[in-house]
């Protein structure tokens, strides 16, 4: 009798043990998100705090100035608002119709996987190899070693492509087969369906996909780095040939000045480009919930 | 009877049918054409990255030996005498990554296992895209970030005179926390394709969850993250603006992370801000490390992606 009970008491004791682990580690994988978000809040904390009070309307509309007192963004604004614009103008088309021609054109020959293949290890390349390509196929060969806003712009358009394509072919594919089914059956030809049926419906997700690859583009900046290479900037580029630069290359500038009270400008500038991004995030978060209630399959 | 009339209005018709399906048939020809072509365009990115890496190193190579390159210790192209031991730049390189991968590991697999297996489906539609802020935000805020606000803190912690302004703990951290979501979202996705039966199995033997978790799930899901934190680490490799800001400028082959270094990215970007003219050998350097650094992220991208899709057949 006594021995039975020693069992089950040690059965016992070997349970509690293993509840009381598991609620321990419950805490410690807890813990794992809550440092990762205080990280996050930390971050927001140091940047508002340091930035706040150089943020002002001066700010938004001077040049940079050697007196960080002086210094505002209104150049690396209009030089991310035209990088921005161009690359969507190149990225969009590309991306699209290369995924495109790999969701609705292509057979699955061995070609085409390795197109797949080539996009997939091109979205992992490092930021800055896109800007040694950009430096030397670019600025050098392309325009004479002028560093512009042209190339800026071609550049950040490979680089941000990968993202684009891998996007559009999830939007294309989300679009049922019954639908191109019904079209083929009303006599329509391959494009006829994509052009009519296809591209309608995945638009939305295609949009909001898009969206994030450029807020990508505004927040890089190693490439531009290498490609524009121009620190000072006092004026806004008129024309494709401009020189240029872009938020975070500017707020990067200002980190690296020596005086202290630059890092504070440098925050300010941290703050626009966050406002920016988050509200282009925004956009994106809501055209796709906007147009999420679509017909199942 | 059909009238003359009526064979004739029937012959027009069908003329103008085939007259558009031959149109519709051209338009489509035309597409196909152009669409062809925009895929091409990434066909070429990649051939003009290899060209143009290959190209400037060879420049390089013939001035400096690929064996004085991969190992000698000592760089310093921009002085005299001149030394091109990229070792030193590699070290940092890795000694930063292994930081942010040791980081990211342990909070994306906590995150992971906790969203996976613990966190109420409510918690976790709140808590991962709060997490995946982390993922949105430029590195160039990171770099601020580990510069103003972690570094201080660690020199408060390990003294002031152990801890260089520009140190290695300080960017490696940082990237971990940047790399956090990227490694749980892909164990995340591991964990979950692990068949529910094999859970249910174990908690029919009486196991807890974190029985459970270790046990079984992790096991199981193991390819996948090993795959994210090979992903991880790559990513690691690559970043620039982190190491540039933060963890200095000095070649250094050490394996103290309170010490300056400087990585291959950070180098890249330092003489391209500089006024190295083109075609000198200080030039073809930036070249030759991204030709080291694009062989290096792509070999560990490839691995990744191979550890991944050996997974995925277990359970399909």
């Amino acid at each position: 009798m006594n021995k039975q009970d020693s069992i089950i008491g040690k059965r016992q004791k070997l349970h509690a043990v293993r509840v009381l682990r598991d609620r321990i580690f419950v805490v410690g994988f807890a813990l794992a998100v809550v440092v990762g978000i205080l990280g996050l809040a930390a971050l927001l904390f140091d940047v508002l705090i340091d930035g706040l009070p150089f943020l002002n309307i001066n700010f938004l509309s001077s040049y940079a100035s050697r007196k960080a007192e002086n210094s505002g963004i209104l150049a690396p604004l209009a030089g991310t608002i035209w990088i921005v614009g161009m690359t969507a103008l190149l990225t969009i088309p590309i991306g699209v119709g290369t995924a495109i021609y790999l969701e609705e054109f292509a057979s699955k020959n061995r070609f085409n996987r390795l197109i797949e293949l080539n996009i997939a290890n091109l979205a992992g390349v490092p930021s800055v190899i896109y800007g040694l390509l950009g430096l030397a196929v670019f600025v050098q060969f392309l325009f004479n070693g002028s560093r512009n806003v042209t190339a800026g712009a071609l550049t950040m358009t490979l680089l941000i492509l990968p993202i684009v394509v891998i996007a559009s072919q999830e939007a294309i594919k989300a679009v049922p087969s019954s639908y191109r089914d019904a079209a083929y059956a009303m006599g329509a030809n391959r494009w006829q369906v994509v052009k009519s049926v296809v591209l309608p419906q995945a638009l939305p997700s295609m949009m909001s996909g898009i969206i994030l690859a450029l807020s990508r583009a505004i927040g890089e900046s190693a490439p531009i780095l290498i490609i524009s290479s121009l620190v000072w900037v006092t004026f806004i580029p008129t024309s494709p040939d401009s020189k240029f630069t872009v938020l975070p290359l500017q707020i990067f500038t200002w980190i690296s000045q020596p005086q202290q009270a630059f890092r504070g400008i440098a925050a300010a500038g941290i703050i626009v480009l966050l406002i920016v991004l988050l509200s282009m995030n925004g956009i994106a978060i809501w055209i796709r919930s906007k147009y999420q209630s679509r017909p199942e399959q | 009877m059909a009238t003359t009339s009526e064979i004739k209005s029937n012959r027009d018709l069908f003329e103008r049918v085939a007259r558009r399906r031959r149109r519709q048939h051209a338009e489509q020809t035309v597409v196909t054409w152009l669409l062809r072509g925009a895929a091409l365009i990434s066909i070429l990115t990649t051939v003009g990255i290899v060209i143009i890496l290959v190209a400037q190193s060879i420049g390089f190579f013939a001035e400096v030996s690929p064996w004085e390159f991969l190992t000698g210790t000592e760089w310093a192209p921009l002085f005299s005498p001149q030394k091109f031991g990229v070792l030193s730049l590699v070290g940092g390189t890795l000694l930063v990554a292994v930081i942010a991968g040791i980081v990211s590991l342990t909070l994306g697999l906590g995150a992971a296992i906790f969203l996976a297996e613990y966190a109420p489906e409510k918690l976790r539609r709140f808590l991962k895209p709060i997490l995946e802020v982390l993922a949105g935000i430029p590195t160039v805020v990171y770099g601020y970030f580990a510069l103003t606000f972690v570094t201080p803190i660690l020199q408060n912690i390990f003294g002031h005179d152990q801890v260089i302004v520009f140190n290695a703990l300080s960017a490696g951290l940082v990237m971990g926390l940047m790399i956090m979501p990227m490694v749980s979202t892909l164990s995340e996705d591991a964990m979950v394709a692990v068949p529910r039966s094999l859970r249910d199995a174990a908690y029919a033997l009486g196991a807890t969850r974190f029985e459970v978790s270790t046990k079984v799930v992790i096991p199981a899901a193991l390819s996948g993250i090993v795959a994210s934190f090979i992903l991880g680490v790559s990513r690691a490799i690559g970043e620039t603006m982190i190491v540039k800001i933060a963890a200095g400028a000095t070649p250094n082959l050490t394996l103290n992370p309170l010490e300056s270094i400087q990585a291959m990215t950070a180098y890249i970007v330092q003489v391209s801000l500089g006024e190295t003219p083109q075609g000198s050998i200080e030039y073809k350097t930036i070249f030759a490390v991204g030709l080291l650094l694009f062989v290096m992220t792509l070999a560990m991208n490839i691995i990744g992606r191979w550890v991944i899709s050996r997974f995925r057949q277990q359970y399909e």
